[in-house]
């Protein structure tokens, strides 16, 4: 066995056994540090299939991004999930026996169409890494494309802002134009107390 | 053993994807886990668009992985953000009981 089928056999290894630790941890802290591994060994399955670009996005928009954004959420919710565990024991064997055929049916399907409908086309010119290959492609036959997805990200930040964001009543905050504003007559009383009183306000 | 073809590469994927599916079933009442368990079959559709990409000689494939992360990263933070705000308004995050908006 060479080093590519060892490499393989051990990310495919860890990343589908992190994968199931994913569903079935019982601290969700613990889901997301394995969604995390999972994600690593993915990124390094795409290193060995030739796409490192894609394999470098993976780890730092997911590890970098998505997976902190999970942790976040996770340790801000002060949430008892143990109480939320309590249906996994019922619907464990409906969901086993789903996922057993969808499985089978998946694993056919990729197998027949891998060994029969698949035929490849010219190799690309080696002197071409793979990150330009990707530029070349993406900034001309697919530049609308490329924009729709800048949008989409734009749209999501936009409604994740406006979803989580809250006004407080009572909080102090400073006013900039309220001070600037502010004169002498506004801001400033001049009294004249007697000996020995306070002043009433 | 023979060497490493693409029926490895979207054997592995299956596997992922449907251990997401399975997730999403055992997990019906935990929301976050169930959005990571998206997160997991939105990364098994990239592997096997890298795998026939890489395999075809076509970098089409990796073109669209890319867009699925780009949607993949949009939806979690769409998602997570909603899943505060559900917490805020409810203090827990039983999606079973979150019928709040029925008429």
């Amino acid at each position: 066995m060479d080093v590519a089928a060892i490499a393989f056999y051990a990310l495919s290894t860890i990343s589908i056994v992190s994968a199931l630790m994913v569903v079935t941890a019982r601290n969700p802290v613990h889901s997301v540090l394995f969604l995390i591994l999972s994600f690593f060994t993915a990124a390094g399955l795409f290193v060995l299939l030739g796409a490192e670009f894609l394999a470098m996005l993976l780890v730092v928009v997911y590890v970098g991004a998505v997976a902190v954004l999970f942790l976040f959420v996770v340790m801000m919710l002060d949430v008892d999930f143990g109480s939320l565990r309590e249906g996994f024991v019922r619907y464990l064997p409906v969901g086993g026996v789903v996922a057993a055929f969808l499985l089978g049916e998946m694993v056919l399907v990729a197998t027949a169409v891998a060994q029969r409908g698949a035929k490849p086309g010219p190799a690309y010119a080696s002197n071409i890494t793979n990150t330009e290959t990707i530029g070349r492609v993406l900034y001309t036959d697919y530049i609308y494309f490329f924009q729709a997805a800048g949008l989409v990200l734009l749209v999501a930040m936009i409604g994740a802002i406006v979803l989580t964001l809250r006004h407080k009543p009572g909080v102090k905050r400073q006013d900039i134009a309220a001070q600037t504003a502010r004169t002498e007559a506004a801001g400033l009383r001049i009294m004249q107390p007697k000996t020995g009183e306070g002043i009433s306000e | 053993m023979t060497s490493i073809g693409l029926p490895h590469y979207l054997t592995v994927a299956a596997i992922l994807f449907t251990i997401g599916v399975f997730g999403i079933f055992v997990n019906r009442r935990n929301i976050i886990v169930i959005l990571m368990a998206i997160e997991l079959i939105l990364l098994a559709v990239n592997i096997n668009l890298v795998a026939f990409s890489s395999f075809l000689h076509n970098v089409t494939g990796q073109i669209f992985a890319m867009f699925v992360l780009t949607v993949a990263a949009a939806e979690a933070a769409v998602g997570l953000a909603i899943l505060v705000t559900f917490f805020r308004n409810r203090g827990d995050i039983e999606v079973d009981q979150a019928n709040m908006m029925k008429g």
